[in-house]
């Protein structure tokens, strides 16, 4: 929005044929924007339009139809609450994904302070690596740590889930802060250390403050990937009593016990946490995002 | 409060040398100042004092012991950086109180200290602030408060003027040399600028390319600069040079004679030198004397700059009385020959 407005302002005091060029660009620029919105959307709201549909209305009318005769009704939700077991399996993806979140944000800020602010040998040649193997696919490690971690007998708790969730998003998370991190001054750090400040006071006091911003884009952005991760849950906590909201989703979907509008709106419930979370805080995911690839 | 000696100190980056054994001797609650040309070591100096930069060889003695390898909280120093490094998310008074902090002193201890540093420098009002909602002079004040609630043996300052205007910079001067009155402390200072040198220093320290070329007092380096160097970076308008032949008792340039009365030693007979004279020290005379080809002519009320050439090598004058030459005449001239610098070619040392 104010990307927009700024460029209206800075087109202003300009000529009036590139005024002309100008306009032209911004009614192709609207116009792709909402093509690409309708593309998006459609589905989308056909989606939200089926879970306010009863069973029968659905397999006689397309979803359309609900807008010329409105007959909502709540079924498919509280069936999909009671099938889900909504109450437990979102308290299991909160305990799944908050922990993880608060992992991968300390682990990350942890690994970028020591990369960017420290010296020691080998350090290039690790970050180095950390990009480099992020290019392979997270599924080849499942194995391997499934039998790790059934040897150790923590298979059905959450631990394997937290470190593994963290383990895949804090070579990114390192490599996302590492770039604002190095850009903070060098000065603000030997300040602090002149007045006395130890390398994890520097941290807690100087550096974290002032990075607000990309740690809280990166703390949305694995909220999201966790909150919908299906597979890694899946493997090690089962479909029992610990899943989360997206393990019950797609169990349901197996099953096919409620129906597709029931499934629907099941889906539904499990976006709502991410949707709400991101469309308030899209401010400082934006900003955090764009901050650390301007500086870094 | 204490004296810091720089013992025949190097620094090494990978294989370059960048200081080459320096020694300094800074007395108990003296204003030093480090002065060269950019990229002479002087920040680098500095550092090793400060213990940011390791020492790669030599000793750095604050007070009575060696601090080579101490930390720098441990030092009990306080740098004023050039970019001020205020901690954006503090406000003034977090700032300046967060040495006490990290000392782990008690949160009344640390109000009484800052607002007793806060009035020194007038910050009073500005406690509750963020760095970003003060200006530049504020900022500086700031940086300075935060150093002084430390109450440290040594005030170490990187350049710490360069990022203001003209006129706040001399202000801000006037400052930093009160603030030296009252507290007393050791104060090293380093800047680029000789006029800040000159005008702040009990003692002034001249590099280039890592080496000291001489210390002494700001008017002892004016008077009797040691070497050619030390010659043109003091004074402004800088120093005359004209080279010339040294042979009995006087310098001559072609078949003009420049006096001298402040002889060199004899075994310079013969010799190639260079004589230096400063633009104040040439007055105007009649007919009998040394003809300046006037080129400029720059009044600025109280006196009068000329820029000319005297065979052939260029001259700059400074006059306090008036006169109607124009450029492109001739102003007779003498130079003062008590005043005179003579320089060997070859060395570049004085030898008079
Ligand atoms: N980290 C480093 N690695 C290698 N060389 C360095 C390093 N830091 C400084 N130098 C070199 O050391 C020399 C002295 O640098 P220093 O910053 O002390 O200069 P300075 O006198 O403070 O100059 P300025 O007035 O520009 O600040 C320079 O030639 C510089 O290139
Ligand atoms: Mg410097």
């Amino acid at each position: 929005m104010s990307a927009i407005e700024s460029r209206t302002a800075m087109s202003a005091p300009m000529q009036s044929t590139s005024r002309l060029g100008n306009r032209l660009k911004q009614v192709a620029l609207h116009t792709a924007v909402f093509l690409l919105c309708l593309v998006w959307f459609t589905p989308v709201l056909s989606l939200f339009v089926t879970t306010f549909r009863s069973e029968s209305d659905s397999s006689r009318t397309g979803w359309w139809y609900a807008f010329i005769e409105w007959r909502p009704v709540l079924s498919n939700y509280v069936e999909a609450i009671y099938l889900t077991g909504v109450g437990r399996s979102v308290v299991n993806s909160i305990v799944l994904t908050v922990p993880t979140v608060l992992g991968t944000v300390l682990f990350s800020a942890i690994g970028a302070f020591a990369l960017a602010r420290m010296r020691f040998r080998g350090r290039i040649a690790l970050f180095l690596a950390m990009v480099g193997f992020q290019v392979l696919p997270p599924q080849l490690v499942l194995v391997p740590m499934l039998k790790f971690f059934l040897a150790l007998g923590l298979t059905g708790t959450f631990i394997p889930v937290w470190i593994i969730e963290m383990g895949l998003t804090v070579p990114f998370g390192i490599f996302l802060l590492y770039g604002f991190f190095a850009s903070i001054p060098s000065d603000l750090v030997e300040a602090a250390r002149i007045d006395g400040a130890s390398e994890p006071r520097i941290f807690f006091q100087i550096i974290l403050p002032l990075s607000g911003a990309v740690l809280a884009s990166l703390a949305i952005l694995q909220f999201m990937i966790a909150w919908n991760h299906l597979l890694i849950p899946l493997i090690f906590l089962g479909s029992g009593s610990l899943s989360p909201l997206t393990v019950q989703v797609a169990s349901l979907a197996q099953t096919n016990a409620g129906g597709l509008n029931t499934l629907t709106a099941a889906t539904f419930i499990s976006v709502i946490v991410p949707l709400v979370l991101i469309v308030t805080l899209q401010k400082y995911f934006v900003r955090g995002v764009l901050g650390g690839a301007v500086k870094g | 409060m204490a004296n810091v000696n720089l013992r025949d100190v190097r620094k090494i980056y990978n294989q370059t040398q960048v200081i080459h054994g320096v020694n300094v001797d800074i007395d108990d609650g003296e204003f030093v100042v480090l002065v060269g040309p950019s990229g002479c070591g002087k920040s680098t100096l500095l550092r090793m004092i400060a213990g940011l930069e390791e020492i790669s060889d030599g000793q750095v003695h604050i007070g009575s012991t060696i601090v080579n390898d101490m930390s720098p909280k441990d030092r009990d120093i306080a740098m004023v950086f050039q970019s001020y490094a205020l901690y954006p998310h503090m406000t003034v008074a977090q700032n300046m109180g967060f040495s006490l902090q990290m000392r782990g002193n008690a949160k009344a201890e640390i109000r009484t200290q800052v607002e007793k540093a806060a009035k020194i420098l007038n910050l009073e009002p500005l406690l509750e602030r963020y760095p970003r909602q003060l200006s530049g002079g504020q900022r500086q004040r700031v940086a300075m408060g935060r150093a002084i609630v430390r109450n440290p043996q040594v005030f170490l300052f990187d350049e710490p003027l360069s990022n203001l205007d003209a006129k706040l910079r001399v202000v801000m001067r006037g400052e930093i040399k009160a603030l030296h009155q009252r507290l007393g402390s050791t104060m090293v200072y380093v800047t680029h600028d000789q006029i800040e040198a000159m005008t702040m220093a009990d003692k002034i320290v001249v590099m280039r390319d890592g080496f000291v070329e001489q210390v002494g007092s700001p008017l002892a380096l004016y008077d009797r600069p040691a070497n050619l160097f030390v010659a043109g970076f003091i004074g402004s308008p800088g120093m005359n040079f004209l080279s010339g032949r040294y042979a009995s008792g006087a310098v001559w340039i072609g078949d003009v004679s420049l006096p001298v009365s402040d002889l060199p030693v004899s075994a310079s007979e013969g010799r190639q030198v260079v004589y230096g004279i400063r633009p104040e020290n040439l007055a105007i005379t009649d007919d009998d004397g040394l003809p300046l080809v006037v080129e400029v002519i720059e009044p600025t009320g109280a006196e009068t700059h000329v820029v000319g050439h005297i065979s052939g090598q260029r001259v700059i004058g400074v006059f306090r009385e008036r006169f109607t030459t124009r450029p492109g005449g001739v102003l007779r001239v003498k130079f003062d020959p008590r005043k005179v610098h003579l320089f060997d070619q070859q060395s570049e040392q004085r030898i008079n």
